[in-house]
């Protein structure tokens, strides 16, 4: 529909952003609607996605190595070193005040220790070529292998959170996981020496080709010209018809992009909801659901709720850093600045309870509907705005003011959504089915 | 005479603001916290109301600009406060009718009231900026400083000047009133006493004849008493901005949780942990080791705990750790 009124560009970006939306809501569904474990923190796992692309896809600034990577690695070790320690005491000894203390006090001077041994590794890293890099860079990998990285860090992060937070009642969870988020983001946008902070990482690897080597490929200038063929056969004078082939040829190729990455998304989601279904209607969704439903009722059975949650805590993070990778490679740009939770958390937990938690075929619809909203309540409401007052003429300052708030207008849209959907329909458009075989 | 310029330095920099900064939290972190008493759910639009608020205010303060009214040296906007808190109300009380007294009525879980409030947080978000847009707003006026840092270190013969503007101690002083004299309701009227009543045991409360709909009704208005001014606050000691206000809701929430939730005093005092917190552990020491110790000893770096860059993670550490440890915060006490 988009398609046809703006323009095929714009249809398919915001598709290929449905799907990754699609993906998201896969992750947080299988957490809360499964689980009924709730999660604010989408946010920090798209980020870590993201990190994930530029660590993985981004050459190594060789410089930057030389210059601080040993310090770097260093502050790693000793980090690691840190971490066996506490867990070392944790194991050897009995819990005490003694031991608390203790613990307390080898993370401070252990933080104070490595800010230390750092300090001049970073200010080294951070003077190599500002400009451009003034990081270590990545490994030089193609960007699809980010996407399994994504997962990877992300379901690390969850690991950390989830021991540390799920034993938590729902609502200071929700609270805990959302500050948490905000910790990630903070680091990523501070730590200049590991992706630039806020002066961003641009022009990353793509999985797809690029457009100006399409444009001067024979095959896909014959292949435009095969699909316009009646198009350009209309065109009688020789030059015309070549400069209209090469307009078509530029249009051609950004849509062709597009396609790809619509094609790897796809493919993604299509793997994940086979993969999620199955995992609905085997004996380990039905146990899910049980610790759900009745967490002492299942505990009682012999189920172990902690490690259960904390699995399906890890497995749903992991998707959402699987959707911040494609992301990021779909984007070819990774921006710190650009993560609020307003877009990367509530949007998507819009988008779990619309489409209806618990389902996996609802979180992919809400995925598309709400993305679809989301982008396209400007239009719409300017379009409403204009109809509702025709009457009135363009120096009107209430309509001069409302037609320059458009913008704003999807807040509305997507909260008046949510409050008609939780009222009427609160198990979402496409409630939970549970077939008992 | 070093040490004095030491203690200057210390309170111009750190103890000011941070008490300043705490008062504003303090007093969101009260509304938090009687919400979450008596309605029992986190609401996540907290800082869209308190937005509301602010922004009812700015535009009344407009207003009698316009009208050339104001107050000479302290801010018009103490005028509009109280128009801005009756319109807060309303729309706190308009938003209740509409969406959270039906979930009240259902006796629903928190985790649905919480996602209620999402969606209240984005409608409120789309109204504020619809209104007043999303642009940075100074609605100050009157005089901007008490004591000047030159006047000081001319009248006193020190390095270091002392500045105090007079936003910060409006914040603090109304903050002082007005928490005083919630606590005084609370803990003193009939009406107060209920409250807690209810908010310790909801069954028992209604058996002794406690009326639920006019608890709700003095919840709703003793916040938007408390949205409002904590934001008119905030904003003219600052400045005006939707989306500050929605990220101040963490620290918020910090400090309601660290002060043991559903208890007004924890939150007051938590308000004043996490700026506290936040401002010290991100200040650079430098120069106040340099006036402090001998010269020999001048450290070279700039002493510095943590980047300024992660002065709101330090708060939200603070909150993990609770969390984890204590989930019913530092102060516990009696539940409201």
């Amino acid at each position: 529909m988009v398609g046809i009124f703006q323009s095929w560009n714009i249809a398919l970006s915001i598709f290929n952003l449905c799907l990754i939306s699609a993906v998201m809501t896969m992750g947080a569904n299988i957490q809360w609607g499964y689980a009924g474990l709730i999660n604010f923190g989408i946010m920090g796992y798209t980020a870590l996605g993201g990190l994930a692309a530029v660590l993985i896809s981004v050459d190594p600034v060789q410089e930057a190595w030389r210059a601080g990577g040993f310090d770097i690695l260093m502050s790693l070790w000793l980090i690691v070193v840190m971490v066996l320690v506490i867990r070392f005491i944790l194991k050897r000894f009995e819990k005490s005040k003694i031991r608390t203390y203790s613990i307390a006090a080898i993370i401070v001077s252990g933080i104070l220790l490595i800010r230390f041994s750092a300090e001049p590794g970073i200010e080294a890293i951070e003077a190599v070529d500002p400009a451009k890099t003034g990081f270590l860079g990545g490994f030089g990998l193609p960007i699809i292998f980010s996407w399994i990285v994504g997962a990877l860090f992300a379901g690390g992060l969850a690991f950390i959170v989830g021991k540390v937070a799920l034993g938590l009642r729902a609502d200071y969870l929700a609270i805990a996981t959302l500050l948490i988020s905000e910790i990630v983001i903070a680091i990523i946008k501070h730590e200049d020496w590991l992706t630039r902070g806020v002066k961003n990482v641009i022009g990353l690897k793509r999985p797809a080709p690029y457009e100006v080597d399409l444009q001067t490929t024979d095959w896909f200038i014959k292949l435009v010209e095969k699909f316009n063929a009646g198009k350009l056969s209309v065109i009688e004078n020789l030059a015309d018809r070549q400069a209209a082939l090469n307009q078509l040829v530029i249009e051609g190729s950004s849509v062709f992009v597009k396609l790809c990455y619509s094609g790897l998304f796809l493919v993604v989601v299509i793997i994940l909801l086979i993969l999620t279904q199955k995992a609905l209607y085997s004996p380990w969704g039905r146990m899910m659901r049980a610790i759900r439903d009745n967490e002492e009722a299942a505990n009682a059975m012999g189920k172990n709720v902690v490690k259960q949650h904390l699995l399906i805590f890890i497995l749903g993070s992991a998707i959402v850093g699987v959707a911040g990778a494609m992301l990021v490679t779909q984007d070819g740009l990774f921006t710190p600045g650009s993560y609020r939770p307003m877009r990367y958390t509530f949007l998507i937990w819009v988008m779990v309870i619309v489409g209806g938690s618990g389902n996996n075929f609802g979180a992919i619809l809400g995925g598309f509907v709400v993305w679809f909203l989301w982008i396209e309540a400007a239009p719409i409401s300017l379009f409403l705005i204009n109809f509702f007052t025709a009457g009135i003429p363009e120096t009107n300052a209430l309509k001069a003011h409302l037609i320059e708030s458009v913008p704003y207008f999807r807040f509305l849209l997507m909260g008046l959504g949510l409050l008609f959907i939780m009222r009427y329909r609160p198990k979402g458009i496409l409630p939970e089915k549970i077939e008992i075989k | 005479m070093d040490f004095v310029n030491a203690i200057i330095l210390l309170l111009n920099y750190i103890f000011i603001p941070a008490l300043t900064y705490g008062s504003q939290l303090a007093l969101g972190a009260i509304f938090v916290t009687l919400i979450y008493g008596i309605l029992r759910f986190a609401n996540f639009a907290t800082g869209d109301m308190m937005s509301f608020g602010t922004m009812a205010t700015i535009l009344f303060t407009w207003y009698f600009q316009s009208l050339g009214v104001s107050l000479g040296v302290l801010p018009t906007a103490l005028l509009a406060i109280p128009f801005g808190i009756i319109f807060m109300i309303l729309y706190m009380l308009l938003i209740d009718k509409f969406v959270f007294k039906y979930y009240r009525h259902q006796k629903s879980p928190p985790v649905q009231f919480a996602m209620v409030s999402i969606g209240v947080m984005f409608v409120t978000q789309a109204v504020v900026r619809i209104i007043i847009g999303p642009g940075d707003r100074r609605f100050f006026d009157g005089e901007k400083f008490i004591i000047k840092a030159r006047e000081f270190k001319e009248m006193t013969g020190l390095n270091e000047g002392l500045a105090l503007k007079s936003t910060q101690v409006l914040t603090i002083f109304v903050t002082i009133v007005l928490v005083s004299l919630l606590f005084w309701f609370l803990n003193r009227t009939k009406t107060g006493k209920s409250m807690k009543a209810y908010s310790d045991n909801e069954d028992l409360a209604l058996l002794s004849g406690i009326d639920p709909k006019k608890i709700v009704l003095v919840t709703w208005v003793i916040a938007g008493i408390l949205a409002t001014i904590g934001g008119a606050l905030y904003g003219l000691d600052k400045s005006f901005k939707p989306f500050t206000y929605f990220n101040n809701m963490l620290p918020i929430f910090a400090a309601a949780i660290v002060g043991g939730i559903g208890n007004p005093f924890g939150a007051f005092l938590g308000g004043y942990v996490i700026a506290f917190s936040e401002i010290l552990l991100t200040y650079a020491y430098k120069k106040f080791f340099m006036y402090v110790l001998p010269e020999s000893m001048e450290p070279n770096s700039l002493v510095q705990l943590l980047s300024t860059d992660y002065k709101f993670a330090v708060s939200f550490s603070i909150l993990v750790i609770v969390l984890i440890y204590r989930p019913s915060g530092i102060f516990k006490g009696k539940v409201l």
